[in-house]
This record gives C-alpha cells, structure tokens and sequence, in this order.
C-alpha cells in the first residue's frame, strides 16, 4: 500500500455495503475478482432493490389505476408510494410534481417536446434560443438538436475550459432575452466537473429563460433539493442510482407541468376522450401514457430508500475520499492525462483520461483480463473528445462501495497496459 | 494468457509498423466511424483496371483496427478484385466465428498474416474494430465500381 492512502477520511464501511451487492462478489476470468469501476455508465443493484422487484411481482402485481380489487389497489399504492419516495428523496413541494418516465433520455425529450408544443409564453419556434453547452451527454443535445431543427429556433452552447470546466466568460451574450431554455448537466459524466448552477440560473431568470438541469450523475452522488436548484425541471435515471433500467424522473415546477402540453398521448393520461377530442388528466399522469414500468418504479423506491439509510451526505463524502486518492495515485502513472479537473473541487467521481498513445480501446481490454471493468469510448459526449483533440478516453467511476483498494487494483493494472504496449 | 491470442505478436507488428498509412490519390473515398468507440477510418482505393493499384487510409483507433487496415493493404494490393473480394469473405467470416474457427492450411493461405485475427473474433466488442476497414474498403470499392472507375 502507499503512503497516499493514510489520512483518507469520510470512507463509508463498504465491508458492510458491498455485503448488499450480490454482483460485487463475482469473479472473472478464472476467480479475478470484479473490480467494478463503471457506476457512471450503470450502478450495481442491493438485494434490497432485488428484492422489493421480486416481492412486487410475486405479490401484488396488477395494472395500476385501475382495478377495484385488492391487489389492483395494492400495486396502485406502491407505484405511488415510490413517487412520494421520490419526491421526499428531492425535496419536491408537491409529490405531483414528479413524473415517471423510462430513462433521463425521455425526461429531457419530453422537457423538449413540451416546449415545442407549447403555446406562449413557453413556445420554442424560430424568433427564440435554446442553450446548452459542449459537456453534455448526448441525450441532452440531441433532443435539443431536434426540437431546433423543427422550429427554426436557434441552438447555442457553453464551450469548456482547458482544466474541463464550463466557460461562462461569454454567458451574457450565450444567454439572451431569446433564450427560453437553458439545459445543462449538474455533473459531467465524462469530465466529472459539478457546474455552477447558481450563476447559470441567476442569468436566465434574469432573462425569463426556463432551466432544466440533467441531474442523472448528480442523484446518485449528492444531496438533490430541486427547491433549493431553483430550476424548472430537472431530469434523472434510476439505473445509476443502484435502482432498476426501465425508469427515469423528470421533475418540473407544478405550474410548468399545467401549463405545459402533453407529449404522448395514451391510456392513464386523459380525463374524458371522445372520437373528436379529449381532456387530459392533471400532472403527473397527463404525462405518463399508458401502462407505466410499475415494477421499475417500485424498484427506485426502495433504490431511495437504501441511499437514504446510508445517507446521501456520507455517501458524497466517501465519494470524495475515493476521487481524492484515485486522482493522487492516476497523476503517479506515467503518460497518464486527466482529461477534466485534477483536483477533488467541484468534482464528481467520474475520471476520464488517457494514457500516453494507447487506445482507450486497448487499455479497456488488458484491465479487462485482470477483472478491472472501466467504460472506454467517447462516453456519449464526443464533443468533449473533439474538444480536447483525443478520440476517447477510459472513465473509472466510482460509487458507495467503492474501495482505496479498487484504485490500487485500478493503478497496478494500468502499469500492466503500459508494459504490455511499451 | 488469454489476452495473447488477441494481441498476436503479427497484430502488433502491424500496429506500430503499419503499411501504406495516409492518404494518396484514389478513385473513391469513404469515411467509416465505429459509433460505440469513436474509431474512424478514411480509405481510398485506386484501380488499374480489374487491379487494386493502391488502398490507402488515415484514421485513429485501437491496435486491432489499425493493425486489420495496415493487414488489409498488405494483403490486398497488386490484387486482382475478385480475389480481394474472397480474402474479405474469408477474413468475414473468420471474424463472425466467435472464436469456434480454427483456420486450415487453405484458410491461411487466403489470409495470410490476417489469420492472428481469429482471436479478436472471441469478443464481440472488439470484432467491429477489426472490421472497420474492411467495411471500408468494401464501400470504397463499390463507389468506384458505380462511378465507372474500374474497368
Ligand atoms: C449526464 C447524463 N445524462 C443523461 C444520461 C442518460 O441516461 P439514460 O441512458 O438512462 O437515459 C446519462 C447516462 O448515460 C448521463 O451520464
């Protein structure tokens, strides 16, 4: 062990958590055991989420909203019982505030799409502006992207800086009196830079423009409280938050979502339909046509429920610890690069970088064999990589059972790469 | 190790050596991405009649990508196009083998040194990277094929 491990402080007791954590206990490649450095990608699921999803479906499974009989109602209460989980879990006002949906993806498209349908004062057409900036992940520019080509309206960004953080040098004239919205990530998922929310909000309400917030690496991480983010939406993914794929939050500021128009249209979201027209069922259920992912949902509650017997808190500050040392031990490697800031501050636990000339690709593959599993590519946010002039990097991210021993296995293996392709 | 049967020793011969690397002049370009890892390729080819006269490429990836193009210059130039075109069908379907081929004597023959590939055919993440330029050359081929360029 090296001396950069003594004075790590605010470590959970992962002997514990990783106990809940079937997966963790796996092996690969004839009994390596998994060192598993990808929760930015996907989180590993507790027996307790594991367990809420088979009890739902061995219990009481049933559609929900609907049936008059007992297991009807009891699916009913805990598909709601997980939206006031989730509501508590971010400090929402109104637990009708909080909408279902599959995935962070569909949040932010349906953000998107309620804009562009939207009448005044919230309509994004031709004469108007949208802003995002260049660290995003895909799924908050490519809805973006869609709804400018749409309406004509016109899209703009934030750049980055060289230490990977956002450049506001410009923000008054990247946010305008045009601009209606404003989406930006909370936390960088291949950078993990935290960005000023404050300053990028104070311009926009400013300027009367609507916030959304892509918070799907910030739920995970830290304490949420969408009231005191002041944004108007704010989008997330239960998979990275050691909840089930299959469901995603949008929350949005309760007379937003009644203004606001629906976007699909179906079963559970109307109030009356006739064959000429209908009327629609108010927030959350005008947006969430259909059958929603019951089960899924029912999954995020306990998935809430878990964090929350940990404590969002302490699970911030282990993360810290761990980034702080992972960040100590990678600038020990020769060639290795950060890409994103080097030091602990407004830092998420995601670390992207690359190593001398070997491919990301190449580097994935040897850690791969002595059962460390990084994420390599472009992370879905290539504009970064165009950015900094690199094709893709590998991410090591790390999550509440994360261990300082990881980040060794990590940092020995890449030592590895490097004799394998000196 | 395992890991050597997808790092063959030829592999990464071909990768910090590589042959024929940039661009010259060509009949066609095409421009090949491998969307889930951001590998790129460009690739010309150019004809002499029923003969390749030249591939030749730019791009930025991992070993086994750009160790198959620098394989796939060696192997097919001064070839005639219907004998490139049985080595791509060889190398395809040793790469689609998942690892259950084991190259003959006839095989190796066609393939040359781009039999060390059937290793990489054992994970899938990493079959994609050894065909990106073969993917490419196929294209290339077939747009100067249409543009009239061969005879
Ligand atoms: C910052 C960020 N936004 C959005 C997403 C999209 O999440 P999902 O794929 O669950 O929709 C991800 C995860 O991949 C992410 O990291």
């Amino acid at each position: 062990m090296t001396d950069a491990r003594q004075g790590l402080t605010g470590l959970l007791d992962t002997e514990a958590i990783r106990k809940d954590f079937p997966i963790l206990d796996r092996t690969v490649h004839d009994g390596k055991k998994v060192v598993y450095l990808d929760s930015a990608a996907t989180s590993q699921k507790p027996r307790q989420v594991l367990d809420a999803l088979n009890a739902y479906y061995e219990r009481h499974n049933a559609n929900v909203h609907r049936g008059v009989y007992t297991i009807a109602e009891e699916a009913t209460a805990l598909y709601e019982g997980a939206r006031d989980k989730v509501a508590a879990f971010i400090n929402a006002p109104s637990r009708d505030e909080v909408i279902f949906t599959k995935n962070a993806s569909e949040s932010l498209n349906l953000v998107a799409n309620m804009l562009g349908w939207a009448d005044e004062p919230y309509r994004v057409d031709r004469d108007t502006e949208i802003v995002t900036t260049e660290m995003e992940h895909h799924s908050n520019i490519v809805p973006w992207q869609l709804l400018a080509q749409r309406t004509g309206a016109k899209l703009k960004w934030f750049g980055i800086t060289d230490d990977g953080r956002l450049d506001l040098s410009n923000i008054d004239e990247i946010i305008t009196e045009k601009t209606k919205i404003v989406s930006f990530t909370l936390v960088s998922n291949i950078l993990g830079t935290v960005n000023p929310v404050e300053q990028i909000i104070r311009r926009a309400q400013q300027v009367g423009a609507l916030v959304c917030i892509d918070a799907s690496q910030a739920a995970p991480h830290m304490v949420l409280d969408v009231q005191a983010l002041q944004a108007d939406f704010v989008a997330f993914t239960g998979h990275k938050m050691v909840g089930p794929t299959g469901i995603g939050v949008l929350w949005g500021r309760q007379e937003l979502l009644e203004d606001l128009p629906p976007f699909l249209g179906g079963g559970e979201m109307i109030e009356t339909v006739s064959m000429h027209s209908s009327t629609y069922a108010p927030a959350p259920h005008k947006f969430e046509a259909g059958t929603p992912p019951i089960a899924q949902a029912v999954g995020l509650g306990a998935a809430v429920d878990y964090l929350t017997s940990i404590g969002m808190e302490k699970i911030h500050s282990h993360e810290k610890a761990i980034t702080e040392y992972a960040l100590k031990r990678l600038l020990e490697v020769p060639d290795l690069r950060i890409i994103g800031p080097t030091t602990a501050e407004d830092r998420g636990a995601a670390i992207s970088f690359t190593l001398g000339d070997i491919h990301p690709h190449d580097v994935g593959q040897v850690l791969d064999e002595q059962g460390v599993a990084v994420r390599v590519g472009h992370h879905c946010a290539r504009p970064v990589c165009l950015r900094y002039g690199i094709p893709a990097t590998t991410r090591a991210s790390f999550y509440l059972y994360s261990t300082p021993a990881e980040v060794d296995a990590l940092v020995d293996g890449l030592e590895h790469v490097r004799n394998f392709f000196g | 190790m395992k890991l050597d049967s997808m790092y063959q020793e030829v592999i990464l011969d071909h990768y910090k050596h590589p042959h024929g690397r940039g661009l010259r002049d060509g009949d066609a370009e095409v421009h090949h991405v491998n969307p889930t890892c951001g590998d790129e390729i460009t690739l010309r080819v150019k004809y002499d009649g029923e003969t390749i006269a030249d591939v030749s490429y730019e791009g930025q990836g991992c070993s086994i990508s750009q160790a198959s193009a620098s394989v796939l210059n060696e192997l097919l130039v001064g070839k005639e196009l219907s004998q490139a075109q049985r080595i791509q069908d060889a190398f395809l379907e040793l790469m689609q083998s998942k690892g259950q081929l084991e190259p003959d004597d006839a095989m190796e023959e066609v393939l040359e040194d781009a039999v060390a590939f059937a290793g990489v055919s054992k994970y899938p993440a990493r079959v994609k990277c050894a065909l990106l330029s073969w993917m490419a050359w196929k294209d290339a081929t077939a747009k100067a094929l249409s543009e009239g360029k061969t005879a």
